[in-house]
């Protein structure tokens, strides 16, 4: 089967060149995010604003200018209306009426009233919702609470895991997006509701997945590359995972495409949140994750080996670089390994001497070329 | 990572039998499962949120405080009455926020008022200072206990009254201090349930003051111990509501009904009721006494009617008459059948869908769920040929054991849980896509088709851990700070991950294994 590939092989695009200009272009929309979330704020849905929400369908595409002046003569405020989806579905949206949680059942009660009158049996409700104010400002209050946690949880795991320089850029890349998500909504007026929020921690969850499958390379090749410049080595590492970092984009675009296409109306804001929080967080973790690492150096201490998973066996091995014969010996006291054999990873990836060298002579070491003969011998 | 023992297989294999099994009655409509599906197997189906099926959520308020209130104003009549009691001169005895404060005339009895006040109610504390002034309030053990037991007694009366009106599987749950979640499945109109759940419903008949006069009333000029009640439904020629000069004093409580029905009075809806034995006797005087006055039957402040007693009522029941018509006699039935709320209630938040617009999220998502699949395994075919078929079949094994793990764990599925699991068919072959990934550079770096795959599984695992964990960090506190909906989104997100992981790093590793192990293949197709 003839296959294509999105990424070539060894790709070697200078991404850390750009950082300049990139952070640049990061830090401009940043502001601007920001300058809009002050100006233009967000359009707040009823989830934290208060307020009531009624969807209803009707058998004939809908009048909406007549439904329009049926409703505004009730005097109930900013009564806002919009086809939603289709000709017969239509989505009315009244703004928080003064009082207290009675005032809004008044409210609910007299549109259903005034709609029935005029339309008659042809209406239906398809929705119905309404939140009161005190409702409201628990809902923003756990909201922002969710936020700032999850990205505090991460912050710390990505600490525990990696180091603190880590965690940092991870969180520069993180506050990137949410805020860019933020000004997207402001910018197009899109309604911020909980929905939203729940995708907003999603993007939190898929960027930083994203920006540890890049930082765990980095890592990696931190041990393995221990002469190599900082920016050439971040620079190796967001190539080497640039064609897993695409693919994983692609198709996450993919399925989030056909729920925007299919998935119906009421999540339609819900999937565009998440689909440009796929392509900043994917920018990002290409972009601005590993570049920050640039800025927040990661420190030698990251070579020690993260705790679990059997990478401290590795560690050992790959500390003995320096010292080839400790590791040979190691590996000739091994058993030999049969040919699935379960063996212990014992690559001794690089030495020093060779790590100026192309990167694929860097890979193909004395070592595992031995290995190679050694199971060929066996079978 | 290449050497796979029978009984791991034999693990993995078991499990997804398993998920299976509980995966498949969902293929299947309610009645079909029914009828014909085998007894013996699983046929608990995904629970769809009310979102997708249908139905109403209320979230409820219960004015708490009054109940407090209402104890503090008992509370004022008994310490006048014990002190008159005893001939114990006061001044200033009133409430005060939730005390209740008296100033004591003769400084020198401060001592035996305050024995006598203590041993009033156990629940009440006294404080007293050397000038004579009293404060009394509630202990704050007391004051729990109040307004856990008016919460409790609010969520049994709910319960019944939505028991009442026939809606099935209602939940109803108490959240927080003062709060009930109400979930109606299936209701599309809730209006008349919101009616009937926003009422007090505290019942009392009371005597009507006839020295007042209409201009006094319209003034608002009534004596102590008389109060202005406005009529439920009567209006003047203005359009204003009647009003009606009440006494204070509850001849008879609601609380002593027994039963209530709707029925028919000279054409008319009225509602009969019944009292137990001592409101039967207590009702049989009062009507004994005052033949001819007006009899005024209170509800919730407002007054129903005030009929004229023709003659005695000693049988112990009675009839309500009023404006009413069928649906209104009926509920009023039902609330007095359920019996009073302790306190009011407010109705904080509503969500109610349709069960059209459910049904039509419930088939937006399959369509979403199958295209989106259908894209993601076309693409990986034509992306990784061989490992690509592989990695589609780890997908769908995931998508059933999510579809099994949320029929077992009986989880709520809702329409953004619905879009949770299209994110997962997108996220899903992430795991896959970085073992192929990493296995693809070992081949690059001259490693055999067997050590490659070795060291891609292993390299790989690491990451995965780590990247994944990530998400479902997000996943948990979505689920913990979310409500309804949302959560339904942060299991299918929180599973979704963890089949991911489970279908990659096992079933299409064995799979590989295998198939590596069957043909020795000398390059990859990769």
């Amino acid at each position: 089967m003839g296959r294509f590939r999105l990424i070539p092989d060894n790709t070697d695009i200078p991404f850390l060149r750009f950082r300049q200009g990139l952070f640049a272009f990061s830090a401009t929309l940043i502001v601007l995010s920001i300058v809009l979330l002050f100006v233009k704020g967000l359009n707040f849905g009823i989830d934290f604003e208060g307020g009531i929400l009624i969807e209803v369908g009707t058998e004939k595409p809908a009048d909406i200018g007549a439904m329009r002046v049926t409703l505004g003569d009730l005097g109930l405020g900013e009564v806002s209306l919009q086809e939603f989806g289709s000709a017969t579905d239509v989505l009315i949206r009244i703004e928080r009426q003064p009082g207290d949680a009675k005032a809004q059942q008044v409210a609910i009660t007299l549109v259903r009233a005034a709609l029935e009158k005029n339309f008659g049996s042809e209406i239906t409700y398809r929705r119905t919702e309404f939140v009161g104010p005190k409702v409201g400002a628990e809902l923003i209050q756990a909201g922002i609470i969710a936020m700032v946690l999850s990205i505090a949880l991460m912050l710390v795991y990505i600490w525990f895991r990696f180091e603190l320089p880590f965690a940092i850029g991870a969180i520069i890349a993180l506050m990137h997006d949410v805020i860019l998500t933020l000004g997207m909504f402001a910018l197009f007026g899109l309604e911020f509701n909980l929905a939203i929020v729940a995708a907003i921690l999603l993007i939190v969850g898929y960027s930083m997945n994203d920006t540890v499958v890049v930082y765990d390379r980095v890592r990696e090749n931190l041990r393995k590359y221990k002469k190599m410049p900082l920016i050439e080595l971040l620079n190796v590492s967001v190539n080497d995972t640039l064609s897993r970092t695409v693919i994983t984009s692609l198709t996450t675009l993919l399925a989030l495409a056909a729920l925007l296409i299919f998935g119906g109306e009421v999540i339609r804001d819900f999937t565009i949140a998440m689909i440009w929080g796929v392509v900043v967080g994917t920018y990002s973790s290409v972009f601005i994750a590993a570049a920050a690492l640039v800025t927040v150096k990661p420190g030698t201490g990251t070579n020690v080996a993260p705790p679990g998973f059997g990478s401290a066996e590795r560690t050992k091995v790959l500390d003995a670089d320096d010292d080839g014969d400790e590791a040979r010996k190691r590996f000739a006291s091994l058993p030999a390994p049969d040919d699935e054999g379960d063996d212990d990873d014992l690559d001794i990836e690089v030495s020093p001497a060779e790590a100026s060298g192309s990167r694929a002579s860097r890979r193909a070491t004395s070592s595992r070329v031995r290995r190679k003969k050694r199971r060929r011998k066996k079978r | 990572m290449l050497r796979i023992r029978l009984w791991q297989v034999i693990v993995v294999v078991f499990i997804c039998a398993a998920a299976l099994l509980f995966a498949v009655p969902n293929l299947f409509n309610k009645e079909s499962l029914s009828e014909s599906y085998p007894d013996w197997l699983p046929s608990q189906q995904v629970n769809l949120g009310l979102d997708l099926q249908g139905g109403s959520h209320l979230l409820l308020e219960v004015q708490i405080e009054k109940v407090l209130i209402e104890r503090i104003e008992a509370l004022v009549d008994d310490v006048r009455g014990a002190l008159r009691g005893e001939r114990l001169g006061y001044t200033g005895l009133k409430m005060k926020g939730l005390t209740v404060i008296f100033q004591l005339t003769d400084v020198e009895k401060s001592d035996a008022a305050y024995e006598l006040l203590s041993d009033l109610d156990r629940e009440v504390q006294v404080q007293r200072n050397d000038q004579g002034a009293f404060v009394l309030s509630l202990t704050d053990s007391a004051i729990v206990e109040r307004k856990s037991s008016a919460l409790g007694q609010s969520i049994e009366i709910i319960r019944r009254r939505i028991d009442e009106t026939g809606v099935a599987e209602p939940t109803i749950q108490r959240q927080g201090k003062d709060r009930i979640l109400v979930q109606l499945p299936g209701i599309d109109d809730p209006e008349r349930l919101k009616r009937l759940l926003g009422k007090t419903a505290k019942m009392s008949f009371h005597l009507v003051d006839q020295t007042v006069t209409d201009s006094d009333l319209a003034r608002g000029r009534v004596p102590p111990g008389t109060m202005k009640l406005p009529s439920e439904d009567e209006v003047d020629d203005a359009g204003n509501p009647r009003y009606y000069p009440i006494r204070k004093r509850v001849m008879v409580s609601g609380d002593a009904l027994v039963d209530s029905q709707p029925t028919f009075q000279d054409n008319q809806a009225v509602v009969n009721f019944r009292f137990d034995a001592s409101g039967a006797k207590k009702f049989g005087r009062v009507t004994q006494e005052n033949v001819g006055r007006p009899f005024a039957i209170v509800l919730d402040g407002k007054v129903i009617s005030a009929p004229v007693i023709r003659e005695a009522i000693l049988g112990g029941s009675g009839v309500i008459s009023g404006n009413f018509n069928t649906q209104s006699a009926r509920d009023l039935a039902l609330l007095l059948r359920a019996g009073a709320l302790p306190a009011p209630m407010k109705i904080l938040e509503e969500r109610t869908v349709g069960p059209d617009l459910g049904a039509d999220s419930i088939d937006a998502g399959k369509i979403a769920c199958l295209i989106g699949l259908a894209a993601v395994i076309i693409f990986m075919l034509l992306y990784y040929g061989l490992f690509g078929i592989v990695a589609d079949i780890s997908l769908v094994l995931n998508l059933v054991i999510i579809l099994g793990l949320l029929s077992i764990l009986q989880a709520t599925l809702t329409l953004p849980g619905i879009a949770g699991i299209v994110l997962t068919i997108g996220m899903a072959v992430d795991a896959n896509v970085l073992i192929f990934e990493r296995i693809r550079e070992e081949v690059k770096a001259g490693r055999s088709p067997f050590s490659a795959m070795e060291a891609g599984y292993k390299r790989a695992f690491t990451t995965i851990f780590d990247s994944n964990l990530t998400t479902l960090i997000a996943a948990f506190i979505l689920y913990f700070f979310g409500s309804g909906p949302v959560q339904g989104f942060a299991v299918t997100l929180g599973i979704g991950i963890v089949t991911s992981m489970f279908t990659a790093m096992l079933v299409s590793r064995y799979i590989l294994v295998w198939w590596l192990k069957r043909t020795r293949p000398k390059t990859l197709p990769l």
